[in-house]
């Protein structure tokens, strides 16, 4: 075991730290851009600088805009720590860069790359996500949004859900059924569609929250040209499929769980009740051990990870327990905060005597979405004891 | 970055899961200890031939010379064979205590037979984290006096590691001393032999280090053993967890196999969640013991804590999804139910060890 990460690579951090002490005046608010939306001229700007230096779109070919260099995990893990740590912007995030580029190298073709990669690394387009269905989450594959063919197009009919920036995006990447004579999974195909299509309708769709984090998106007979299709038509399901595993891995980062860990803990150090210290009192400090240990045990686990990642090793069933178990620690967290703040947890809205500007519960609400977003808990369970421990799928019911 | 076990590590993991399971399988580790709790019938000298006692022991002296990450592997094999041994006491607590305090003779003296199986320590140390019945032992006139309760590996042990002076001194002691008596314990994990010891006057054999000033030395043990008790609940809730998932494709109801049911796949995959983080931090918690010393006594803490936590709910699931079955005495099962159950207790309790965790983080105000 070996937990640094040697000299040529804290050679790498030293650049890194330069790099953010020098350029820091520039950055736009960290966290701006992760979220993605239209991308600010100063977020634009801070963009270029940080992939002519390698630090964002870092891997990505020079041909369509990227840094172009060898992939090399640690740097990642490095360039990641100290952007987080600087308390910089990383830059441009979202769905666009994070989901639909790493899907279009491994599928688009080459005229789709040089068309779509650059502009979108560049922020100039904003891309939402097009999956699930009022009729289809967990069943994703019974996606029922039709693409009928109509000469070099497809005219699209049908309805999206769960649409992160659907209003501020200029494009989806959706999943749209283009065959219908085919199985549930051979007839899908992962289609480019410019949201200013006429026919497209977004509505913004509460949450639970108070916000409206994500949208709700129509078509009606939408015309999008067959060039659209990333991949051959049918192949869908299998290319979609990439993209999940990568939004997976983004919903839970130990290094999220770490600052939720030490938020909380300061919340128990500040807040008093009585004249006493919420961390004097015995049963709130053992809530807040427990979670400790779990916080400990994720980034532990992360680093275990990772080093199967660096060793080209699959982590077996140990890989897929991440999510599961990383997004219930959040809301644990978040929720021994709102107890430990009482009857001031509840506060909202901007209410007089509300906390942290009533995060608290607007995150442990947002956590609990986490938890059933992006493959529920339970498909989760159903994916561990399947794919980890080779338990049989549940028999399809007879049909009647 | 590598946080992994070496090659070495992962070869000793595999093939002492396979020289358990060959040697001293669960039906004769239930003959043996039905007649005597703890009792190991020759198990020790055969699993000091494999090298598992001289791990931590100098090869000077006979031993590997590795760490407590390398003894984690071991401790973890032998909570997945519910082995009676007395590996803690013996191949680490002692180890550890004559490395941190021991003098060159006394390593000399004492490690040689450590490694070859030939001597059997019992530990005396629950008092460093917990006093009940009036328990605690005091020096008097360069004796011991008082009561040692819940003394580890206490069956067939030569001589006694004891904690004394609250926590601040530290002995060997004769097992056949003069005013030492030895009262067998029996628990519900017939795999570990328990005892109270008293003493009223005892000479003791050795110190090590100088009496009043072995705090540290206490401190050393206490993260130790936690990191191994931590280790033993890991193995033995990987085991019943795989016993579950093996048993659930076997066993049919309703024309299926009751793994196919998502109410028993769900239970298993909550069991897998639980056990994988956690098996990391009990490689950190080694593996800062003995690397990133600042860190150890904190993870130990943590590590024991959180395995006492999940590996109960791991062993209890994989009883539920075996049904009937694991509840009837002929399944064994339970074998590794209580031994988690024992270890939960050992060297503080969860919330016991989270409240030290927070004395080490200095979470508590000093108002009192």
């Amino acid at each position: 075991m070996k937990l640094s990460f040697g000299p040529e690579y804290e050679a790498f951090r030293g650049e890194v730290q330069r790099f953010i002490e020098k350029n820091r005046a520039l950055s736009p608010k960290a966290g701006a851009g992760v979220a993605a939306g239209p991308a600010s001229e100063k977020l634009r700007d801070w963009q270029r600088l940080l992939i002519e230096n390698g630090y964002a779109a870092r891997t990505i070919p020079k041909e369509y805009g990227g840094f172009g260099a060898e992939p090399d995990i640690l740097k990642a893990v490095i360039i990641d720590e100290e952007f987080n740590a600087g308390g910089v912007s990383r830059g441009i995030g979202g769905q666009g860069p994070q989901m639909l580029v790493p899907t279009l190298l491994e599928a688009g073709s080459e005229e789709q790359k040089r068309r779509w990669i650059p502009p979108t690394l560049d922020g100039e387009i904003v891309w939402c996500q097009g999956y699930s269905e009022p009729g289809s989450g967990s069943d994703l594959a019974s996606v029922t949004t039709r693409g009928v063919e109509d000469g070099n197009d497809f005219l699209i009919s049908g309805q999206k859900i769960w649409t992160t920036t659907a209003a501020e995006s200029h494009m989806m990447f959706g999943l749209i059924r283009t065959e219908p004579e085919a199985s549930k999974h051979a007839g899908l195909s992962y289609i480019l569609i410019p949201m200013d299509t006429p026919g497209i309708d977004v509505r913004p769709l509460g949450t639970m929250t108070g916000d409206a984090e994500f949208n709700e998106v129509f078509f009606d007979n939408a015309r999008v040209p067959q060039a659209n299709v990333v991949g051959d038509r049918g192949a869908g399901w299998k290319i979609a499929n990439t993209t999940l595993l990568h939004e997976r891995n983004m919903l839970a980062s130990s290094a999220v769980l770490g600052g939720a860990f030490l938020a909380v803990t300061q919340v128990l150090e500040r807040e008093t009740v009585c004249g006493e210290r919420l961390m004097d009192c015995g049963v709130m400090r053992d809530r807040l051990g427990k979670l400790q240990s779990r916080t400990l045990a994720m980034k532990f686990h992360s680093m275990r990870m990772l080093t199967a990642r660096l060793k080209g090793e699959s982590p077996g069933v140990a890989g897929l327990v991440t999510k599961l178990a990383g997004c219930e620690l959040s809301h644990q967290l978040t929720g021994l905060a709102i107890d430990a703040l009482g009857e001031l947890g509840v506060l909202y809205e901007g209410s007089e005597f509300e906390r942290n500007r009533g995060r608290w519960q607007h995150q442990h609400m947002f956590t609990l979405g986490l938890i059933i977003g992006g493959g529920t808990a339970q498909i989760q369970k159903n994916i561990i004891s399947e794919r980890g421990l080779g338990m049989p799928r549940e028999p399809k019911p007879a049909a009647s | 970055m590598d946080f992994a076990l070496s090659e070495e590590q992962q070869l000793l993991a595999e093939s002492l899961r396979r020289f358990i399971e060959e040697e001293m399988p669960i039906s004769s580790i239930r003959d043996r200890v039905e007649k005597e709790h703890g009792h190991d019938g020759g198990h020790w000298k055969a699993l000091a031939e494999f090298g598992v006692a001289g791990l931590m022991v100098p090869e000077e002296h006979g031993g590997s010379g590795l760490g407590l990450l390398d003894a984690m592997v071991a401790a973890e094999a032998l909570g997945w064979g519910v082995v009676p041994s007395p590996f803690l006491s013996t191949a680490v607590l002692l180890p550890v205590a004559l490395a941190s305090a021991g003098s060159d003779e006394q390593r000399a003296s004492w490690l040689p037979r450590v490694a070859t199986g030939d001597l059997r320590i019992g530990a005396a140390i629950t008092e460093l984290v917990t006093q009940r019945e009036g328990a605690g032992l005091e020096t008097r006139n360069g004796k011991l006096h008082g009561r040692a309760l819940m003394v580890l590996d206490a069956v067939e042990a030569d001589c006694f590691l004891v904690a004394a002076d609250a926590g601040t001194s530290l002995a060997l002691v004769d097992a056949n001393a003069d005013g030492l008596s030895v009262t067998a314990l029996r628990t519900i994990d017939r795999t570990r032999g328990f005892a109270a010891l008293d003493f009223a006057g005892v000479a003791v054999a050795e110190w090590i280090g100088e009496p009043g000033k072995g705090a540290a030395t206490c401190r050393r043990l206490l993260d130790a053993g936690r990191t191994m008790l931590a280790a033993d609940i890991l193995g033995a809730s990987e085991r019943a967890l795989a016993k579950a998932v093996e048993y659930s494709l076997e066993r049919k109801q309703f024309d299926r196999v009751i793994g196919s049911f998502q109410a028993v796949k769900h239970l298993c995959a909550e069991m897998v969640a639980e056990l994988e983080p956690a098996r990391s931090l009990v490689w950190f918690a080694a593996h800062a013991f003995d690397a990133v010393p600042e860190e150890a006594s904190l993870m130990a803490a943590h590590a024991k804590a959180h395995l006492s936590e999940i590996g109960p709910f791991i062993v209890r699931t994989a009883t539920e999804v075996h049904g009937g079955i694991g509840f009837t005495d002929e399944q064994n099962l339970h074998y590794w139910f209580k031994r988690v159950g024992v270890d939960r207790q050992l060297l503080g309790s969860p919330e016991a060890t989270r409240e030290d965790s927070a004395e080490l983080q200095g979470w508590i105000s000093n108002a009192n």
